[in-house]
């Protein structure tokens, strides 16, 4: 790492706090590099000089001051699927292209409270429904590593961003993978929480029952930091959990000897790229030279993942998106001649054709007639998985395995054969289903592309996932390489 | 007997009294401006959530502990998925499955005087949605999502009602229910307690139910007993004639008197219910129903059985005089006042008070006359001061100027005579006026007695106290 401005978050907020430069250096620092950034990654959507220069100017007067909180003058960037207030909210879609929110996401407003300055909102697949970024209404997000290749999704334009250090961490969302998958493709750190754990209010929904917000940062550390700001009850999410946020940070530095490590025997199947298993094999020797005890694991349900996902999410997605429909907010067709002509051209316009599929295949997993065999069924093999990850936590500490099993593809590979992409969240969907946490952290290279390791632990077990990460950092640097032009 | 039986079952929406929204915190009073009280969540913003009001859970629980039915430990909140521009999100949450109440019941009372069961299957709490305005906008049209997420229970009987008069005599008694629960204010006018009607006929003495139609949104008792009867007409009128009944749901249309067609069950919405994911289920234990069945106040029905006996009324003037907590307390105020004459106090009460206030279409909570007021109007024809007669003059006097019974008979002069000498002087009078008549009745011609009594009390101005004068008078004619 050569520039200043490029450490982690961890160590800007520190040269923040001890006045080693401004928060107004930084945030001007890190907007060249959006700006020199943007035509070849295209990672953000929107960005936010005015007000990102004129909060960093009220972050520096607070630390002047002494009056500042933890994240004071840190520059992050959202995800362009929470709400931000006075800021255009796109999801990704031409649906929301002009879509201005009233409103702070619960997440924005604490992040905000706790002093970090938003430098824009950050591409993605279309509400959030993707494994590769190429959905978006704005056109794909290119992996820092090789432009060529997809940075995974739906968290793509955050994941490069904090990949290529354009912002030290962001914002992301994860309802199938996409937090993990998009970190373990561009070589970052990546958290999904436990479900409830992170209010999802102003978090614009694609899967209400599986959507949890999380971040993309470079360590394990500043994920720490970052979620302990961000997480906790909301009143207005009645699905977020009233339990104590531990602090995260204080809680890194936790012995790892003598964990109790899974391994899931499902992650290590045929579809996993051999040279991605052997990252994946010696990250996990590296555990066990730390004092780590390893067993194989199994859940036999597991399989089972992903035709369940691809039934609860189009089914839950195809009702929340039906708001859209031209009347209050967003897309409007031309002239409608009456009000079926309005929704059909309005939807038909506004959306792209991923959002569609889904739409059409949640609508018809909730038709009468095939509610039972297909919603009601994913939903019984949701339970089962569920029971399948109980089972195994009452013998390990955590679950690991691989992130994904390949490491980034081309753009343009995978988009005329849907399966082949959903495949790709084959390992990152258990936890969703089953609302548990888990991180996914750089463990190698293979050709040049990063490889990502997923830890999972049981519910609210969040301050162990990240200090099993932590562990490995300490001892590691493969989260400290940074993508050629970009150092 | 008539060749078809009518089967009817009710779907009535009462409008929960919260003062904020089932799921956000807009007020739910009527009549503001259009989309006053719509907030991010009922406008259906990207990326709001609900969050459930627990003062209509507790609203529901009464309810349901009314009717004497079950209290679910777990109810869930279903999405139901139709497409409408008053309906924001694209879908209504309500619930579907598992229901807040189920199997309750209440009892109502037929023309002959026998009382029968009507099962209630369910209640559940749902949303209401907004309102499509045309009125003033020509071209397009308006949407108000004022009413969108106001509180609704939903109470769903079993089919069990057997005519139109049935079926306002239930919807009626749901009505005193939930007034009584102070859960509904049950103004109609306002839609704050209507009905769906499911209707259909089938031979005497069948078995399976005919082929039914839904009317939907009767705001008023009259409508339902119209809209009733002119289906069942129809319905019967298509049978006799060999074609069949299409399951389908229909208008009425007041101004006609008939209902008509809205969509046929082919074009119904396949309404994909699922569980809401943004609400967790409400799970309710056995302490906090208790708590809220500690509640309850005295029901409609206990309350009458109390009046019958406490008051030695008849079962038909306790039910009349029960209709309302509001007429209930108000008589039983005028019976402290007075606890010797209940019989009195129930007969003016029903009587001239209902009278005027229907006249002038207030309710007796409107403070127009006092209990105590007319306690005191009653207290005098109790101590003989005025007749009964001249008391329902007093009483309009009363009524119009709002004046107290005794004010009003001191300024009018109609303390009634009770001084002997008084009324024997006019007696008297009468009677050399009138030398004729006396001597027909003399000769035997009894009816003629009615004749002096009246000549007595037009001279007296109707004060002479009629029982007195009646035993002078005919002790005088002897």
């Amino acid at each position: 790492m050569s520039g200043w401005h490029t450490g982690t978050l961890t160590q800007l907020a520190a040269g923040l706090r001890a006045r080693k430069f401004s928060s107004v250096e930084l945030v001007r620092a890190l907007l060249a590099r959006i700006d020199a950034s943007q035509a070849t990654l295209n990672a953000f959507i929107s960005v936010t000089r005015e007000q990102a220069l004129s909060d960093a100017a009220a972050a520096d007067r607070a630390l002047a001051a002494g009056s500042a909180g933890a994240l004071t003058g840190v520059p992050i960037a959202h995800k362009d699927i929470f709400c931000t207030q006075g800021v255009r909210t796109t999801c990704g879609s031409r649906m929301l292209d002009d879509f201005v929110s009233p409103y702070d996401a619960t997440v924005v407003a604490r992040l905000k409270a706790a002093g970090a300055v938003m430098l824009g909102k950050t591409n993605m697949d279309e509400f959030a429904m993707g494994s590769s970024s190429e959905t978006s209404f704005y056109g794909p997000v290119r992996n820092p590593w090789n432009p060529q290749l997809v940075p995974g999704g739906s968290s793509g334009g955050s994941a490069a961003a904090v990949a290529a250090r354009l912002v030290p961490g962001a914002t992301a969302t994860d309802t199938g993978g996409s937090i993990r998958q998009p970190a373990a493709l561009c070589g970052i750190t990546g958290i999904k929480p436990t479900y409830g754990r992170v209010s999802r209010y102003g978090m614009i929904a694609f899967a209400s029952s599986l959507d949890q917000g999380g971040v993309l940062t470079v360590s394990a550390a500043d994920a720490a930091l970052l979620l302990r700001e961000m997480a906790g009850f909301d009143a207005n999410d009645s699905t977020s959990v009233d339990t104590p946020v531990p602090d995260y940070v204080a809680a890194l530095e936790q012995p790892l000897a003598g964990l109790k490590v899974g391994l899931l025997r499902e992650f290590f199947d045929q579809g996993l790229d051999a040279h991605n298993e052997q990252r994946v094999r010696e990250a996990l020797k590296v555990y066990e030279q730390l004092g780590a005890r390893l067993t194989e694991v199994s859940l036999p349900n597991l399989p089972l993942s992903v035709p369940a996902y691809y039934v609860v999410a189009p089914a839950e997605c195809s009702s929340n998106l039906a708001r859209f429909d031209g009347v209050r907010f967003g897309y409007r067709c031309e002239k409608p001649r009456d009000l079926r002509d309005l929704y059909s051209r309005s939807r038909g316009e506004g959306f792209g054709a991923e959002v569609k599929r889904r739409i059409m295949t949640g609508t018809y997993v909730l038709s009468a007639g095939y509610y039972d065999a297909y919603y009601l069924k994913a939903q019984r093999v949701r339970q089962l998985i569920n029971a399948d990850f109980t089972r195994a936590f009452a013998s390990v500490d955590v679950l690991m395995g691989p992130t994904t099993p390949t490491p980034a593809f081309a753009i343009g590979a995978k988009t005329s054969d849907p399966i082949t992409m959903y495949l790709n969240d084959i390992y990152t969907i258990g936890a969703n289903l089953a609302g548990l946490p888990a991180v996914s952290i750089p463990c190698g290279f293979v050709q040049g592309l990063p490889v990502g390791l997923q830890i999972v632990g049981p519910h609210f077990s969040e301050a162990r996932v990240l200090s099993a990460a932590h562990a490995f950092q300490r001892v590691t640097d493969w989260h400290t390489h940074v993508p050629q032009g970009y150092a | 007997m008539s060749a078809w039986e009518t089967v009817i079952g009710l779907e009535i929406h009462a409008q929960l009294a919260t003062r904020s929204k089932i799921f956000s915190g807009s007020a739910t009073a009527y009549g503001a401006p259009p989309n006053a009280q719509a907030s991010l969540v009922d406008l259906g913003y990207p990326g709001v959530l609900p969050v459930l009001n627990a003062e209509a859970v507790r609203m529901a629980v009464k309810l349901g502990l009314a009717i004497n039915a079950r209290i679910a430990g777990t109810s869930v909140f279903a999405r139901k998925n139709y497409f409408y521009p008053d309906l924001p999100k694209g879908y209504q949450i309500s619930q579907y499955e598992q229901p807040i109440v189920a199997a309750g019941a209440l009892d109502i009372v037929l023309d002959d005087g026998e009382v029968k069961r009507i099962g209630i299957t369910r209640a559940h709490l749902e949303e209401d949605a907004g309102k499509s305005l045309h009125e003033g906008l020509p071209g397009v049209t308006g949407i108000d999502l004022n009413r969108a997420g106001t509180p609704l229970v939903e109470i769903v009987s079993e089919p069990h009602l057997r005519s139109a008069k049935e079926a306002v005599a239930y919807m009626k008694k749901v009505h005193t229910l939930v007034r009584y629960l102070e859960i509904c204010d049950g103004n109609m006018q306002e839609g704050s307690f209507r009905c769906d009607a499911n209707v259909s006929v089938r031979r005497s003495g069948a078995h399976q139910l005919g082929t039914r139609a839904e009317i939907k949104n009767l705001n008023s008792f009259r409508f339902v007993e119209r809209a009733i009867n002119y289906e069942v007409a129809r319905q019967i009128e298509i049978l006799e004639s060999g074609r069949a009944v299409v399951q389908e749901t229909r208008l009425y249309d007041p101004d006609r008197g008939e209902t008509r067609s809205m969509r046929s069950k082919e074009e119904a919405n396949d309404y994909r219910y699922f569980p809401d994911p943004d609400l967790l289920p409400v799970v309710l234990d056995q302490a906090f129903i208790e708590q809220v069945r500690a509640t309850l106040p005295e029901l409609p029905d206990q309350k009458a059985a109390r009046f019958a006996s406490q008051y030695g009324l008849s079962a038909y003037d306790a039910g009349v005089l029960t209709g309302s907590r509001e007429l209930a307390a108000y008589y039983e105020d005028v019976v402290r006042e007075l606890p010797r004459e209940p019989k009195l106090a129930a007969n003016w009460v029903m009587g001239e008070l209902a009278a005027a206030l229907n006249k002038e279409n207030l309710e007796v909570g409107s403070g127009r006359l006092p209990a105590a007021r007319l306690a005191g109007l009653l207290r005098r024809i109790c101590d003989q001061t005025i007749s009964g007669k001249i008391a329902k003059e007093v009483f309009e006097t009363m009524w119009s100027e709002g004046a107290s019974a005794d004010a009003v008979i001191d300024a009018r002069g109609l303390r009634q005579i009770t001084d002997t000498a008084a009324i024997e002087r006019v007696i008297d009078e009468v009677m050399a006026r009138n030398p004729a008549q006396l001597a027909e009745y003399r000769a035997g011609k009894d009816k003629l007695f009615g004749f002096f009594v009246g000549q007595v009390m037009k001279a007296t101005a109707g004060k002479a106290n009629p029982a007195q004068l009646n035993e002078l008078l005919r002790r005088k004619l002897a």
